[in-house]
């Protein structure tokens, strides 16, 4: 029996502990990421948030200097929760796997002067990536009080993290960035790597993990998310929730937003009465201007109903962010998450 | 501050020594859209241009009338009585690569370097081989001369970097130090510098990527040397290419703070490496209309709707001045951002273009994009 075909899924499935956030270039994906992250921390959660694609994203969202290679906290929630972040770069990440799992902490060294550590990490982008996911995934397995290793501590101490979020590549490179395990299997095909590989994969597949994508209603965003998400279904990755980001709430009546649609356009001689009843000067060139205004917000309006249509039909449950006036900064994404929690997404 | 200086798109693209317009930004700014626009408006205006595109959407090539792209330029069908021509293709990384090594190798050797597994990854997916690709497609069609204008759209690179770094990175690498050393016996006097014992660091590379790939890595690398030297000429010549004059950088966003910035940035960048700038072109902007519209400020919009909220008369117009104090933010929203970056780098002509309610499915909407892009300079 699947998942998921008796009843609405939650928002949030409780056993997700690793969410992947993808969506198209310019839809907000890191913000969503920063507020799911948020969100997930309430109630005295702890929570991971790592960035993957060296942008430093994270930084500027948060107003703070380049981060370094290191899990630090950056936000504590009301409650007791605390996000701490990670800007994951794969250099780092390759010469932490080797130390961790190999102590070869001058051999690594020796590479990286040698240029191996640009070689693993530029020339096939199926190790960078399963340097960056098994970074992910590590954090998820993690327990408290083990040092090094995962399985340093007894299988039975709580999670060192509640949930991990990563702020993952966009969606026309998600596929090929979560699906580690082919990517390297054309490389090595026996060997650690391949092992690690494995490993990861397993973590990704299993009910552990959600891929989220994050549109607009807008025609491009709502196509890649559609194929983002047959893509990842096909090679058996979980999907969780589609967030629609910046959304604008609804300003004009059914009736008006009809007639503004339509070819004869918004009742001027309404719009026009209107104005000068609030005083305002030449009513009658102002009208003509708004409705101008009027007829691209209907239109508009109508284009976003089409798209939410079409997210709604893709059978997976639709969470909404705001449009922020002014950019997103700490205190907005404060908002950002509660508007989450709002909806239903927790632990 | 001052208007930005308008550019003069059609100035740009009439002129017979322009032949190379790279469009270059953040990803969804709409690089992909823009580059056919300012190809069809050359196109119609009487070059012989060519757009090559690295986006694999569908919609582009049927905007463009075609059933999909490959990587040969293909006709557009232009209605009749155009003044030029328009072809359009779609980059093919790993068959443009294959061909390179074709080209540069003798029949047996290619046929060695495609089969190794080490090479179809590298054309495949090393994350430079698409922008070096790019490069190399736009060097192939420059000497074709079949075309008088080739108009670039740039992949949607991890950082605005990748794009003119890729070619000299995917060089590094082939010439790089690592790819000698595991191509050489390892009985050279390298090892000694490094501070680390032979055997220290062979077992650590086997050990991290397995035997197998390193003895694919070996037989690519004795393979590949012959056609090494002809890549990196290439990607030099390609680089050359870029900072000649018939060349025009087109950087593109969208008015938010993230795409305004990578443009800074990309502005920045091209200056350091002496590319020239065409211009910025500024995507998805919401313009006020003219007239009396434009004089009524946000303030005075919201007031008075809610004076007609109070008196609970008229929720047309109440509702459009909300809607109208919106539009006014965000264009001071806008040209805040664009100031911003023009008092950072004064003197970078500016082609704004409105937002439209629905995206571009065909030539006519390629067309109008056209036109708003060469409006700039006529004032509006």
């Amino acid at each position: 029996m699947s998942e998921g075909e008796h009843g609405p899924r939650p928002p949030a499935d409780a056993r997700a502990r690793l969410h992947i956030v993808t969506g198209k270039g310019g839809t907000g994906k890191t913000t969503a990421a920063a507020a799911l992250a948020r969100a997930l921390a309430a109630d005295g959660g702890r929570v991971l948030l790592v960035e993957v694609e060296g942008r430093q994203g994270l930084a500027t969202l948060l107003g703070v200097p380049p981060l370094p290679y290191e899990e630090r906290e950056m936000l504590s929630v009301p409650g007791g929760g605390t996000v701490c972040v990670l800007a994951a770069d794969p250099e780092a990440a390759l010469l932490e796997y080797l130390e961790m799992f190999y102590g070869m902490r001058r051999a690594g060294q020796a590479l990286n002067r040698l240029g191996a550590v640009d070689f693993a990490t530029t020339i096939a982008p199926g190790l960078r990536d399963v340097l960056l996911t098994g970074k992910a995934t590590e954090a998820v397995r993690r327990r408290r009080g083990a040092r090094r290793r995962s399985a340093d501590a007894p299988a039975t101490a709580p999670f060192h993290y509640d949930a991990v979020v990563m702020d993952a590549p966009p969606t026309g490179r998600i596929a090929r960035f979560l699906n580690v395990n082919s990517e390297v299997a054309g490389l090595a095909r026996v060997g650690p790597v391949r092992n690690h590989a494995d490993r990861v994969m397993e973590v990704i597949r299993s009910a552990q993990t959600r891929v989220h994508f994050v549109s607009l209603l807008e025609e491009m965003p709502v196509q890649e998310t559609r194929e983002g998400i047959a893509e990842l279904a096909g090679l058996g990755i979980p999907v969780g929730t589609v967030l629609v980001n910046m959304v604008r709430p609804p300003l004009l009546a059914e009736a008006d937003l009809a007639a503004a649609a339509s070819a004869d356009g918004a009742d001027t001689d309404a719009l026009s009465a209107g104005l000068k009843e609030a005083g305002l000067e030449h009513p009658g060139e102002l009208a003509a201007a708004l409705a101008g205004e009027v007829r691209a917000h209907a239109l508009r309006v109508g284009l976003e109903r089409r798209m939410r249509a079409e997210l709604e039909a893709l059978g997976r449950p639709l969470l909404e962010l705001p449009l922020l006036e002014g950019g997103v900064d700490r205190a907005a994404l404060e908002l950002l998450a509660r508007r989450l929690s709002e909806q239903g997404v927790r632990r | 501050m001052s208007a930005p200086e308008p550019w003069d798109v059609d100035a740009l693209v009439d002129d017979p020594v322009t032949r190379i317009l790279v469009c270059c930004g953040a990803g969804g700014v709409g690089k992909t859209t823009t580059a056919a626009a300012l190809g069809l408006r050359a196109a119609e205006r009487g070059r012989r241009a060519v757009v090559i595109t690295v986006d694999p959407a569908r919609r582009l090539a049927q905007s463009l009338g075609l059933e999909s792209l490959d990587n040969t330029p293909r006709p557009v069908p232009l209605p009749e009585g155009a003044a030029g021509s328009l072809h359009a293709m779609m980059l093919d990384m790993k068959r443009t690569f294959d061909e390179v090594v074709e080209e540069h190798a003798d029949p047996e050797r290619a046929r060695q370097i495609l089969a190794n597994p080490f090479y179809r990854t590298l054309s495949t997916s090393f994350s430079g081989t698409q922008e070096y690709m790019a490069m190399e497609k736009l060097g192939q069609l420059r000497q074709s001369g079949d075309w008088d204008l080739i108009v670039v759209d740039t992949p949607p690179s991890r950082s605005a970097l990748d794009f003119l770094d890729a070619p000299k990175r995917l060089g590094r690498f082939l010439d790089g130090r690592l790819i000698r050393f595991l191509g050489a016996p390892a009985s050279t006097g390298a090892f000694r510098l490094l501070g680390a014992g032979v055997g220290m660091v062979t077992s650590a590379i086997g050990r991290i990527v397995g035997a197998q790939l390193l003895n694919d890595l070996r037989a690519f690398v004795a393979a590949f040397e012959t056609v090494f030297g002809g890549f990196q000429e290439r990607a030099e010549r390609t680089y050359r290419l870029l900072q000649a004059p018939g060349t025009a950088f087109v950087v593109v966003a969208v008015p938010d703070t993230d795409a305004m910035r990578e443009a800074a940035y990309f502005v920045e960048r091209l200056a350091a490496d002496s590319m020239p700038l065409g211009g910025l072109v500024v995507n998805r902007a919401h313009p006020l209309p003219e007239g009396p519209a434009a004089a009524l400020d946000a303030g005075r919009a919201v007031a008075a709707a809610e004076s007609l909220e109070r008196s609970g008369s008229h929720p047309l117009a109440s509702a459009a001045l909300r809607l109208h104090a919106d539009r006014v933010r965000t264009r001071e929203r806008e040209n805040r951002l664009r100031d911003a970056l023009l008092s950072a780098h004064p003197g970078v002509p500016v082609a704004e273009v409105a937002a439209l309610p629905e995206d571009v499915h065909d030539l006519a909407g390629l067309r109008t994009i056209g036109a708003a892009l060469a409006a700039a300079a006529r004032g509006r």
